[in-house]
């Protein structure tokens, strides 16, 4: 089995005892949460492939692999975010911003379609996600989800990057994270109508925008995935 | 200013981070500091940190001092455009005077970290010509000439620092630093766009409206494979071909970088 996937893995070290057990206090955490998100209902629950049953656990690799599965999963979430705002335009959508969305749509599309194909045998699977707590009539509703996913997504590259031992990794997940901030400055202006909105106090401090290690992002993350993702393998201590 | 988080962040990447701290005192720090004064110490503070985690700046890995000091000489040319800008009366409109002085506190900022993390290693700022060789006459004359080229220093900066970034794998606080400052300079590229009424993403290599003088800042941003997917087959139909390009910024060489940064420094004649 070559070229299963195109990302170079390097067997990663094994986690300290203590931060494992951390590991799965979070992991149970996240159990809980995912089972109450299965519990609503909504309109708004979508599986683009059929998906799978809620409380599945879907569990990421370490290494590498478990790094680039960790934004395959973002990227997931936010891509059919898009899909939907598109599929159920908030009323007074102007043109500009219904241009603004198409353009985020396709950008999220592609980095999701890239990372299915690039993950190969080594992706995890098509997620069932669940955007029931997101008002898509509602203009604030859109907006203030946007700029989330926006802001979480540049800020989880920040924080994961410097776990990638692979250069040729790091290099791609750069070329999507300066695309990722550049969707935050845009939707904050949208969505704040203000000069200073783009690079704001809450999102760059002093000169540095913002990062986010992984065990910060999941749990955020699991709210919008009805399958439980399990971390405990990912790397939380760089080589 | 959380810099409480960015020590416990940097404590969790290294973990003798706080050991290599020898001398300060991590609880004195915070006690003596006031909100205030942290604020305006940060970069002196993120930068004395960088350095005890390696040593003195003299211990800095050369590749690490090479990244750093290519990475400040565009801080400097960024710091010193706003700087001069930002004073010429009535050349930015009211409007878009806040935008640009965050942006020149910011490149301010950055230069301030990267000199402190380098030490006796810094280079010094060159004298700078931001006429460019007198490709663009009227910089700091005519707004639209100003917003054009800061646009360039912008994408440019976005393109440089992704570039360097796997030259800084063997020094990970530095690279988690640098990708932070990466992430700004794309608010910045992406707001400056934006005013100039261009999309703040790229699509295609399109010169979104510099002269052809700057062409260089845009070469290669067309490219739609990635690790070896060719994206534009595999999305055929589904996304358009300027929507895959625009997903993906790419990096620019050190040697591409120089030379659109080259008419901008003054050479002594």
């Amino acid at each position: 089995m070559e070229n299963v996937n195109k990302f170079t893995q390097v067997t990663s070290s094994v986690a300290h005892a203590q931060r494992r057990s951390f590991l799965r206090t979070v992991g149970a955490a996240a159990v809980t949460g995912g089972l109450l998100t299965a519990c609503s209902t909504a309109d708004m629950q979508v599986s683009p492939n059929g998906g799978r049953a809620a409380g599945d656990v879907i569990t990421l690799p370490g290494g590498d692999l478990g790094i680039l599965n960790y934004a395959f999963v973002l990227e997931q979430i936010e891509s059919r975010f898009y899909e939907l705002v598109l599929a159920n335009p908030y009323e007074n959508m102007t043109a500009m911003e219904m241009q603004l969305f198409q353009d985020l749509r396709n950008h999220e599309v592609t980095h999701r379609a890239f990372y299915r194909a690039a993950l190969g045998s080594a992706g995890i699977p098509d997620l069932t996600l669940d955007f029931s707590d997101i008002n898509f009539r509602q203009r604030t509703n859109v907006m203030e989800a946007a700029r989330m996913f926006a802001e979480i997504g540049t800020a989880a590259y920040n924080g994961g990057g410097k776990y990638l031992t692979d250069p040729e990794n790091l290099a791609v997940a750069g070329k999507i994270v300066s695309v990722e901030a550049r969707h935050v400055s845009i939707i904050r202006e949208m969505e704040y109508m203000n000069q200073t909105a783009f690079s704001g106090d809450n999102i760059v401090i002093e000169g540095l925008f913002i990062k986010l290690e992984p065990m910060e992002v999941l749990p955020k993350a699991q709210k919008y995935v009805r399958e439980t993702i399990d971390a405990h393998n990912l790397p939380t201590a760089v080589a | 200013m959380n810099l409480q988080s960015i020590f416990t962040e940097l404590e969790k990447v290294d973990s003798e981070f706080f050991d290599r701290l020898d001398h300060v005192s991590r609880r004195g720090l915070f006690s003596t500091l006031s909100r205030k004064t942290v604020a305006v110490a940060a970069p002196a503070i993120m930068a004395s940190a960088l350095t005890k985690a390696y040593g003195q700046s003299s211990d800095l890995p050369q590749n690490v001092v090479d990244v750093l000091n290519f990475a400040l000489l565009l801080e400097h040319l960024e710091s010193d455009f706003y700087e001069i800008g930002t004073n010429v009366p009535g050349l930015i409109p009211d409007q878009d005077k806040p935008a640009f002085e965050y942006i020149r506190r910011h490149e301010e900022l950055h230069v301030k970290l990267l000199k402190m993390v380098l030490g006796s290693k810094a280079i010094q700022k060159p004298a700078f010509d931001f006429s460019a060789k007198g490709a663009f006459p009227d910089t700091f004359t005519n707004f639209q000439t100003f917003a054009a080229v800061s646009q360039a220093f912008e994408d440019t900066g976005v393109r440089a620092y992704k570039g360097q970034a796997p030259n800084l794998m063997n020094a990970k606080p530095i690279l988690e630093t640098a990708l932070r400052i990466h992430a700004t300079e794309a608010t910045h590229a992406a707001r400056v766009r934006y005013l100039r009424g261009q999309k703040g993403w790229i699509p295609l290599a399109s010169p979104s409206g510099l002269p052809q003088v700057a062409a260089g800042v845009y070469a290669g941003d067309d490219n739609v494979i990635q690790k070896g997917i060719n994206l534009a087959d595999l999305l055929a139909g589904q996304v358009p071909l300027e929507g895959i390009t625009e997903a993906f910024d790419e990096p620019l060489t050190k040697e591409q970088v120089t030379a659109i940064v080259m008419p901008f420094i003054e050479t002594p004649n």
